[in-house]
């Protein structure tokens, strides 16, 4: 990453629009340069005092009864509308044409897709989809064995990472095997285990659109979904058990992986 | 009562509980907008009633963002009608000794170069009422509104893309001034 994208990029990173691979990227670039260390540190300190101070403007009290009042309300219901609007044409910028671009502005198309929100989306369909995908018969495994030692090795060459495989018997969650999978177009390892009778995948990549080290739920389509983000890798959980059970699951994960480096 | 007086109290009702709540939010980018408090009034006035207007056919995005969309609009129609770009600087006493200077220039030394202090509301505010449009709503947009890129880039009509060039461009502008304004009064 050069300064001209990093001057840009680390608006996005102060503001949490980043997702995490832009992030590394955006952190890597101000290690070594302190002119844009500078940047990220001035503006930092703006934002911060700008959150501390009281921006907001409240609206006067006569406003909002001006606009209350001429909202439709139960004494006046019957003549109310018509009324409302021919009252406030003649009394408010009269000038107003009644067609506006609104439409055209919320609808506009947006181009740039590294952002957290449509990104962590993007993943969350892919995953839930990579998910069922791997229900049907003969999908699931591409190496099937309960031994991590067989597992782990067996993505060598496969990904740019070596996923943990951690086997977690002890907690109820019993390690089915692995298979490589692809999420968003990119090659991810899918650890699988077996939890009761419901199926749980991992899906493990370096950028896989989880920015935070603090877990976050969702369900989507009746699925659970957790994904976090911990020692450069992210980590997605998909499964139809209960959310408390993904919980133990992911927090058992975290767990064997050991201590989160303090930040 | 009538079935059609009720669905329009029942609408009224759905449409007061949906978009009052955001009143704080309208009003300040309102004021920022217009730089005058009697016109930026008007006009989240007539941002509430076509709000009202086009209820029925609301379906999202949230609320916050449509109606600052809405009340962006209403701004505008305004300029265009008045024939111009948009209203003189109303100023108040804080903003009284500053006129002349170019706030929002790049600075001598980099803006980073210089050690931030905090500022009181009023100067927060008339600094950033000093940016230029597009600038200024930007800043607004993201610090005082806190909608994230994809509302800002629905709200203002553009990219995500330059949402973002134009965030950049506006904090460098805005810290500049700030630190002119903070040598201005040790």
């Amino acid at each position: 990453m050069n300064c001209a994208e990093s001057e840009i990029l680390l608006h996005a990173l102060i503001d949490g629009e980043l997702d995490a691979g832009h992030s590394r990227d955006v952190e890597a670039h101000v290690a070594v340069c302190s002119a844009c260390a500078g940047k990220l540190e001035a503006f930092r300190a703006m934002r911060a005092a700008m959150a501390k101070a009281d921006l907001k403007q409240p609206a006067p009290a006569r406003l909002r009864s001006r606009i209350e009042a001429s909202l439709p309300s139960p004494s006046t219901r019957v003549a109310a509308p018509r009324k409302f609007f021919q009252l406030s044409r003649r009394m408010f910028f009269g000038g107003f044409a009644a067609g506006t671009a609104l439409s055209a502005a919320i609808a506009a198309s947006l181009v740039v897709t590294v952002f957290r929100n449509d990104h962590e989306q993007t993943i969350a369909g892919e995953v839930v989809s990579a998910h069922i995908r791997s229900l049907q018969p003969g999908h699931l495994m591409d190496v099937e064995t309960s031994d991590q030692h067989t597992v782990k090795p067996w993505f060598d060459g496969k990904l740019d990472v070596a996923p943990p495989v951690i086997d977690l018997t002890a907690q109820g969650f019993t390690l089915l095997g692995g298979r490589l999978d692809y999420i968003d177009g990119e090659p991810a390892a899918a650890i699988v285990y077996r939890h009761d009778k419901h199926i749980i995948n991992l899906f493990v990549a370096r950028r896989l659109g989880a920015a935070h080290a603090d877990a976050r739920t969702e369900t989507i389509q009746g699925y659970n979904v957790r994904y976090w983000s911990e020692q450069g890798l992210d980590f997605w959980a998909v499964s139809d058990v209960e959310a408390d059970a993904l919980d133990r699951f992911g927090q058992s994960i975290a767990a064997a992986l050991g201590p989160r480096p303090a930040s | 009562m009538t079935g059609d007086a009720h669905d329009e109290h029942d609408r009224a009702r759905r449409f007061r509980n949906a978009a009052l709540p955001h009143i704080d939010d309208v009003f300040t980018f309102a004021r920022h907008l217009m730089r005058n408090t009697a016109d930026a009034e008007d006009a989240v006035q007539e941002c509430y009633l076509r709000a009202l207007h086009h209820f029925d056919g609301y379906r999202g995005p949230a609320m916050k963002p449509w109606l600052l969309a809405i009340l962006r609009n209403v701004c505008n129609a305004e300029f265009a009608r008045r024939g111009k770009q948009e209203a003189p600087l109303e100023r108040d006493e804080a903003g009284a000794t500053t006129e002349e200077l170019p706030m929002w220039q790049e600075p001598q030394a980099s803006p980073e170069a210089v050690l931030l202090r905090q500022q009181d509301d009023a100067t927060i505010r008339r600094l950033i009422d000093e940016l230029p449009q597009p600038f200024r709503e930007i800043v607004v947009l993201r610090e005082v509104n806190d909608l994230s890129y994809h509302e800002i880039a629905a709200v203002a009509g553009v990219p995500v893309g330059t949402v973002m060039s134009r965030l950049a461009r506006a904090r460098t502008m805005l810290r500049a001034a700030w630190n002119v304004a903070q040598g201005s009064t040790p």
